[in-house]
């Protein structure tokens, strides 16, 4: 059996670890220390079960996707509910943990990074709650095709910072908030989004959003009385997959899909696949799959969403690569648009873009599947990618 | 294990005098310009160089040096390209020069091709801003096995016990990073580093070096009464991007060197600053 834990320096096999600055050592281990306490405190958790049940919506839904499973004529899908999480993603889990533990470390300025916006809504949203300063850093190209989140961000009163150099997307994002971090490193606390960087985040990340896959797990059981064939994600970072993956790992009968993003094409700098793509580097503070040159520089990315957009996978989904647990391909843009089409109109859900990449292999792998069980999980909803369904699905305005 | 950095700074300890160490981009504005660019730190009075490797996504730097690395990699520079011109430089000069750069072009390349390359280059050492010592095991055995020392990063965060780590891992010297925050200029110094230095004291007779934040002859000045060296990044760097197209930037890097090392002096001669 697999278990799944990285060693006392944050390593899942060769990857993972703690890559930084050394500025930024003392507050990473101050953070670690932190977590372990309170994860060893009752009134942590539960102060944190509380949160998450009354105030951001747990347990969420495993919905069995009938029109959907019937339209394809294949397996039995069913869809786990993140996207009506308060905040409308998984991201929410993860701030509301995070912002617990700035509390108890005395932190009363918060950043983070965005890609899609969702992780910056969250992080705003539990500022709100908790009466922190928030300053968000998003790529300039983000904001302008996550407008809607910008305003939610600004509404819920963060601050969100453009971030103008590089591709200015996510990579972009991440090292302007480390830069933040570093000259800021006492009054500020680095809520990461995902589950990426360095120990103890990809750890702290998986440990707030298991839940995903415990409560799935739990709801598969009384649904179908047995374990699923398939558990499908879209993974960026990998923080939605590894929540959801991560009750399944010793379930050696359950196959793991995590799906990337492959863009508009195979070459270097047109996708964000990094398992085909890329190869062993370090990024933003840890080791992992990395799309990178020959002389080691950062490669460029493309998604149509902008949550996948990143040449880095979390350090944990490369080491279930390595071992085999994990099977990671990719869907281009275009699948997952027409997989976004395809769940509204079967199931009357709008998944966020990043989500439909996940339903996109669920659906090619479905007809195929007679007789199984997957679950899908549906990490947030579309609301913030109306603009890029528009431009995308010009005939339906003109209708 | 002697180097050309161990030996400048018995030499400076024996002379009485401290070390200016200046850092550059390679490849900023050209390749081709970069070896002018070391001669003319080197006559201005630089005592040792950092070569800048650059790299796509340098999380420690600040705008000047995230430009001058943006503009170093347009104009095609890869660590493969620093060495040959670290080599060109070392053919001419006996100036102590120290790779500076971020880990993942350093893996990318292999510890023990970039030790054996480095040493033919006539490279002296290496700094990787972004790799702590609990990750260096195997990057400083194999650096120190061909001769190179490891040079790393204190701050004015890093406990009792990461002091003795780092003490442990550095060979020629150890770079104390003056204050939280990324690398720039900035008008004055910062309180942190009196204390820092002595806690680094208290655990290492390694020389001593202060960069970060460190612009001004005043502070070369005030800071040479605690270090054995000082180390000028931004201001230098600053200096080359408002001058990429003048034809007399040599000149006036060479002079700023020569200012800035003149702060040691003032330093000597009691001269009070404030």
């Amino acid at each position: 059996m697999i278990v799944s834990q990285p060693d006392a320096g944050g390593h899942f096999g060769d990857y993972g670890g703690r890559y930084v600055p050394e500025v930024l050592m003392s507050p990473l281990e101050e953070l670690e220390r932190t977590y372990l306490e309170a994860r060893n405190d009752p009134a942590f958790q539960a102060e944190l079960d509380e949160l998450l049940r009354s105030y951001a919506g747990r347990p969420t839904p495993l919905y069995f996707a009938r029109r959907l499973s019937q339209k394809l004529g294949g397996a039995k899908i069913y869809l786990k509910r993140e996207d009506l999480l308060h905040t409308g993603a998984h991201k929410i889990n993860n701030c509301l943990g995070q912002a617990l533990l700035a509390r108890r470390m005395g932190k009363k300025r918060i950043i983070a990074e965005t890609g899609a916006g969702q992780h910056g809504v969250a992080t705003a949203t539990v500022c709100a709650l908790f009466g922190l300063e928030c300053l968000v850093y998003m790529g300039e190209e983000d904001m302008r095709r996550q407008r809607l989140n910008v305003f939610r961000m600004r509404l819920l009163g963060a601050k969100v910072v453009a971030v103008t150099n590089g591709s200015r997307t996510l990579k972009d994002a991440i090292s302007e908030a480390m830069r933040d971090w570093v000259t800021n490193v006492k009054s500020t606390h680095y809520l990461l989004g995902s589950a990426l960087g360095s120990h103890p985040y990809p750890l702290m990340v998986r440990e707030f959003h298991k839940i995903i896959g415990e409560e799935a797990r739990g709801h598969i059981q009384q649904a179908e009385a047995r374990l699923p064939d398939a558990v499908f994600a879209c993974v960026g970072g990998g923080s939605n997959a590894i929540g959801i993956f991560h009750a399944f790992i010793p379930d050696a009968s359950v196959q793991l899909i995590g799906v990337e993003a492959g863009g508009r094409g195979s070459q270097l700098g047109e996708h964000a696949a990094r398992f085909s793509g890329g190869s062993p580097g370090v990024l933003h503070g840890a080791r992992s799959y990395l799309l990178q040159d020959e002389d080691g520089q950062v490669s460029l990315t493309h998604s149509v969403s902008a949550g996948l957009d990143y040449a880095l996978v979390g350090p944990e989904h490369a080491w279930l690569h390595d071992q085999g647990r994990a099977e990671y391909i990719s869907v281009d843009d275009r699948q997952a648009l027409e997989a976004a089409r395809v769940l509204s109109q079967t199931e009357g859900i709008i998944p966020a873009l990043e989500s439909a990449h996940a339903v996109a292999e669920a659906v090619t792998r479905a007809p195929k599947a007679q007789g199984q069980v997957f679950i899908v999980n549906v990490s947030g909803r579309g609301d913030k990618d109306i603009d890029i369904y528009r431009e995308n699905f010009r005939e339906l305005d003109a209708q | 294990m002697q180097t050309r950095i161990t030996r400048l700074f018995d030499s400076l300890n024996r002379a009485g005098t401290k070390g200016l160490i200046a850092y550059l981009t390679v490849g900023d504005p050209s390749p081709e310009r970069t070896p002018a660019l070391i001669e003319a730190l080197e006559r201005g009075g630089a005592d040792l160089i950092e070569l800048g490797v650059p790299f796509s996504d340098p999380i420690a730097d600040g705008p000047v040096i995230q430009r001058a690395g943006e503009r170093a990699l347009r104009a095609g520079t890869t660590l493969r390209g620093v060495l040959e011109i670290a080599q060109e430089v070392r053919s001419r000069s006996e100036i102590p020069l120290l790779l500076f750069t971020y880990l993942n072009p350093v893996l990318r390349y292999g510890f023990e091709k970039l030790a054996r390359d480095a040493v033919a280059a006539g490279i002296d050492g290496c700094l990787l801003t972004d790799a702590s010592v609990e990750e260096a095991g195997e990057y400083v055995r194999v650096m120190r096995a061909a001769g190179l020392d490891t040079v790393f990063l204190v701050a004015p965060t890093s406990s009792a016990r990461r002091l003795q780590l780092v003490a442990q891992y550095s060979s020629g010297f150890v770079y104390l990073v003056s204050r939280t925050g990324v690398t720039g200029e900035r008008d004055s110094l910062s309180d942190s580093v009196a204390p820092l230095v002595r806690a680094v004291r208290a655990v290492t007779n390694l020389p001593l070096a202060v960069g970060f934040g460190v612009s001004r002859p005043e502070h070369v000045a005030e800071l040479g009464k605690q270090v054995e060296a000082v180390v000028v990044g931004s201001a230098l760097v600053h200096l080359i991007e408002r001058n990429l197209d003048n034809p007399s930037l040599d000149i006036q890097l060479e002079s700023f060197a020569r200012e800035l090392k003149h702060g040691f002096e003032l330093a000597n001669a009691g001269v009070h600053l404030s």
